[in-house]
């Protein structure tokens, strides 16, 4: 045998080889020694077959925005009460701007004072109106400052739902940030979709507020509400029934504490009435601010405040200085762990909106993947028989090759570590209707050449290099279209784009290379003087 | 064994004016019930809106799914059989949620509500907001828009602009084509049709080069030959070969189609659809409209000197 074939045929041994050996984790995971799964992975299946969840969420960035300035509002109003400072109000004003209103010029100048120092550069000072007496003066957040708070607010969203997704216990999860906006969610197999929507979607703000007792909430309902309090609801769960009803509840709009300052948070029951209840610690600041807050209101309500509902508003009976308090609201066991995760975990900066939810459970993933496999087995089968009628001989010659192709495929894509999607399943059945077209191509080729007289080794010599150009031009453009997809595509259709774009690559090689092999092999071992073809 | 005689020589370029009729009439067919339906029926992935898959553990009908679901006040509910299948049924609505509770959840306990609980299995939910679907509409087309450009470019430089201008006319053709009988047959474009698509772009192409290709090579052998005669000689000696891959890939994705599952259903009508046209645009209409442009071009030439 010729060196040059003995090399090739060498090189398609190799391949083939390593072919097996990256996917006997796939095919035979229980035979499969120890060492050879630590380096290859099985095959990786993607959400629609195997089942999962995925979740495109939007922060909601301005509210971050908004959530700032307010956060400023009541810094510069401290400010200005311990400077003395004679000012009439102080307010958010839009999304991003805030408005000090002042009496007369020389408080003004102190404003401008004040504001001119560091912990407010990022504001900029717009319009000044001086309306009936007094002096409105504009600021607002300059764009970079905004960008900022924004870009922050998304990072810190993602690594909050980081954190809570790690206590839900999913393995091979996806967290990734899309464009400015946006987070996409993947969480594959995951058994309760609702619930995970509900971790993950929960903005989690823990405030705890003053009730403002004087006030009656069914006077207020219409809409006049005293400057400085708001209207919440308090969820009111009757323990008989399991009936939740709303009760309306007006509280003082400042913020006494908040969750931030919570340092851990646990189920416990409660043994009067055998209740789940979520107990939380504050870290050192919290237990101090705690301490003074319920020193100084001892027998006024303190409403325990959670995404603008109220869990419960208890009676400051004493001091309480330990540094913890609970929080009660009729929880079933699920609800009050969850509470307890994502108390843990922290809240997010801004609350987030589901753009886009697929779920696919896993029973219809398996039916998937059962009707993927017995299609690419019939479509094989079906081209199979029909090459080896077309051609013959050569149609086998061109069977094995589709045959190495479908295993080369599967390789590199559990090599490239891409997940299989069903789309992508239909990729690997359109590229095995047409990865036989180069040897369709090389056979027309021999057959013209061996019409005008030439010898086997002739023909077979002029069909594979007259194919070769037109196989290239043609299968470039594909791969062309194929690489548009994957630019473009999500998902699903990411998944058909790979498995084209390496069922194109993988099918040159078998078509062109192994078979030539095959065929240059019997031309030298059996002096062949007819082709059946 | 031969389909085709090697010697065959059939006139295709003289009846390209048949070929256009056709074509004309395939377009326009599409066109109206295109125009007559107020444009493509999108699909979830693209008009934003919920899915849900369903199983019963016994045998329901539409209608009874319908009545079940009656006091949600959904909006545009459409219950479809999956399958054919009267146990698992396929309810597409227009409202989406952004809510933590979500209308899947809802959907589900109204069902067991009237079913039963546990008889009622939620096996897919696909939920896109009606931004995303606007986000994700751009992109297809772009993406078909980018495919198109690139293969303009790419065959200007491997042959000549007049082949590319074929090539892309043919591939706007089968596009065309296939999305006319989308619409014909009240089928949705989703975001796996848009795959297909772009699949049958590259497959149409691939056949459409095969013959570029040939024409090169009989230029170049037979240049005293009228570029008619060249043309068509070229479309008969691949003759053979455009069947024949046509044939294999059209097995396999009459393979997808009948056992590939409702998931992938209409994937596998795209492609069918598409393979079939763009087979038949790479022998009838790419060459001819590269003789037509040769025609045009020529003609100008000769009026301007």
């Amino acid at each position: 045998m010729s060196k040059s074939i003995k090399l090739r045929g060498g090189v398609v041994l190799l391949c083939l080889v390593l072919s097996m050996l990256v996917l006997m984790p796939t095919l035979f995971p229980n035979s499969t020694p120890n060492w050879l799964k630590k380096s290859f992975d099985p095959l990786h299946l993607g959400l629609d077959l195997q089942g999962g969840m995925h979740l495109v969420l939007r922060v909601d960035v301005d509210k971050a925005v908004e959530s700032r300035v307010d956060g400023l509002v009541d810094q510069i109003e401290g400010e200005l009460r311990d400077k003395d400072i004679i000012f009439k109000r102080v307010s958010r004003t839009g999304n991003d701007r805030l408005t000090v209103v002042v009496y007369d010029d020389e408080a003004g100048r102190q404003i401008d004072a004040l504001m001119s120092d560091g912990v407010y550069a990022d504001l900029e000072p717009l319009t000044l109106e001086t309306q009936g007496g007094y002096i409105e003066k504009n600021f607002r957040y300059s764009t970079e400052a905004v960008s900022a708070i924004k870009d922050n607010a998304v990072k810190q969203a993602l690594e909050t739902l980081r954190n809570r997704i790690d206590q839900f216990g999913v393995s091979e999860t996806v967290l990734q940030r899309q464009g400015s906006d946006r987070i996409l969610v993947q969480l594959p197999g995951v058994k309760e979709p609702k619930r995970a929507v509900a971790l993950l979607g929960k903005t989690a703000l823990l405030e705890f507020k003053m009730v403002a007792d004087n006030v009656d909430p069914q006077a207020v309902a219409g809409g006049a509400l005293p400057p400085g309090t708001r209207l919440l609801y308090e969820r009111m769960v009757d323990r008989k029934t399991g009936a939740v009803t709303q009760v309306p509840l007006v509280v003082y709009d400042k913020t006494v504490l908040t969750g931030d300052l919570v340092s851990d948070a646990q189920v416990r029951i409660d043994p009067r009435f055998n209740e789940p209840y979520v107990s939380i610690d504050f870290n050192a600041v919290g237990a101090k601010r705690f301490d003074q807050i319920t020193a100084a209101n001892i027998g006024q309500r303190m409403a325990i405040v959670l995404d603008d509902t109220v869990y419960s508003a208890p009676v400051i009976r004493e001091r309480i200085s330990g540094g913890s308090a609970q929080i009660s609201g009729s929880f079933d066991e699920q609800e009050a762990t969850d509470l307890a995760i994502v108390l843990r975990a922290g809240s997010l900066p801004a609350p987030v909106t589901i753009l886009e939810n697929r779920t696919v459970g896993p029973s219809l993933g398996l039916d998937s993947i059962n009707q993927g496999i017995l299609s690419v087995i019939i479509g094989s089968i079906a081209v199979v028989v029909a090459m080896a009628i077309y051609y013959n001989l050569a149609g086998l010659v061109a069977n094995l090759a589709l045959v190495l192709n479908l295993i080369f495929i599967l390789a590199l894509l559990s090599l490239f570590k891409a997940s299989l999607t069903l789309p992508g399943i239909g990729g690997i059945v359109l590229t095995l209707g047409m990865a036989v077209d180069a040897n369709v191509l090389i056979y027309e080729r021999i057959r013209e050449e061996l019409r005008l007289g030439k010898t086997v080794r002739n023909a077979l010599e002029a069909g594979y290099s007259k194919a070769f150009s037109t196989i290239m031009d043609a299968n470039i453009t594909t791969l062309i279209a194929a690489l548009v997809l994957f630019q473009f595509g999500t998902g699903p259709v990411k998944g058909f784009a790979v498995t084209l774009s390496v069922g194109i690559v993988s099918s040159l090689f078998t078509a062109i290379f192994v078979s030539r092999v095959v065929f240059d092999f019997f031309l030298e071992r059996y002096q062949v003087k007819r082709l059946s073809i | 064994m031969q389909i085709v005689k090697h010697d065959i020589n059939i006139n295709f370029v003289g009846r390209r004016k048949l070929a256009l009729i056709f074509s004309l009439l395939l377009v326009v067919a599409g066109l109206v019930s295109l125009i007559a339906r107020g444009g493509p029926e999108y699909g979830i992935d693209f008009a934003g809106g919920t899915l849900i898959q369903v199983k019963f553990s016994e045998a329901t009908r539409a209608a009874d799914i319908k009545s079940a679901l009656k006091g949600m006040h959904l909006k545009g509910l459409l219950v479809q059989k999956f399958e054919g299948d009267s146990q698992e049924f396929m309810l597409r609505l227009q409202d989406t949620s952004s809510e933590l509770e979500g209308m899947a959840q809802q959907v589900g306990a109204h069902l067991e509500q009237a079913y039963g609980k546990g008889t009622v299995d939620i096996r897919r939910v696909e939920m896109v907001g009606p931004q995303v679907g606007k986000d994700l509409r751009k992109k297809g087309l772009m993406a078909i828009l980018f495919a198109m450009i690139g293969v303009l470019i790419c065959i200007t430089i491997r042959f000549e602009f007049k082949f590319a201008v074929g090539a892309v006319f043919a591939l706007a053709h089968d596009v065309l084509i296939t999305l006319g009988a989308f619409s014909l047959f009240g089928k949705e474009i989703d975001l796996p049709i848009i795959a297909a698509f772009l699949a049958i772009i590259g497959y149409s192409l691939n056949d459409t080069i095969i013959v570029y290709d040939r024409i090169r090579e009989n230029i170049g052998r037979h240049p005293k030959q009228s570029f008619d005669q060249t043309v068509n000689g070229s479309i008969n000696e691949t003759l053979s070969r455009t069947i024949l891959t046509s044939g294999t890939t059209l097995l396999v994705v009459l393979a997808l189609f009948l056992f590939g599952g409702g998931v992938i259903h209409n994937f596998a009508f795209a492609m069918l659809v598409g393979i079939l046209i763009g087979t038949y645009s790479s022998i009838l209409v790419a060459s001819p409209v590269l003789l037509v442009w040769d025609d045009m071009k020529k003609r100008r030439n000769a009026t301007a000197s």
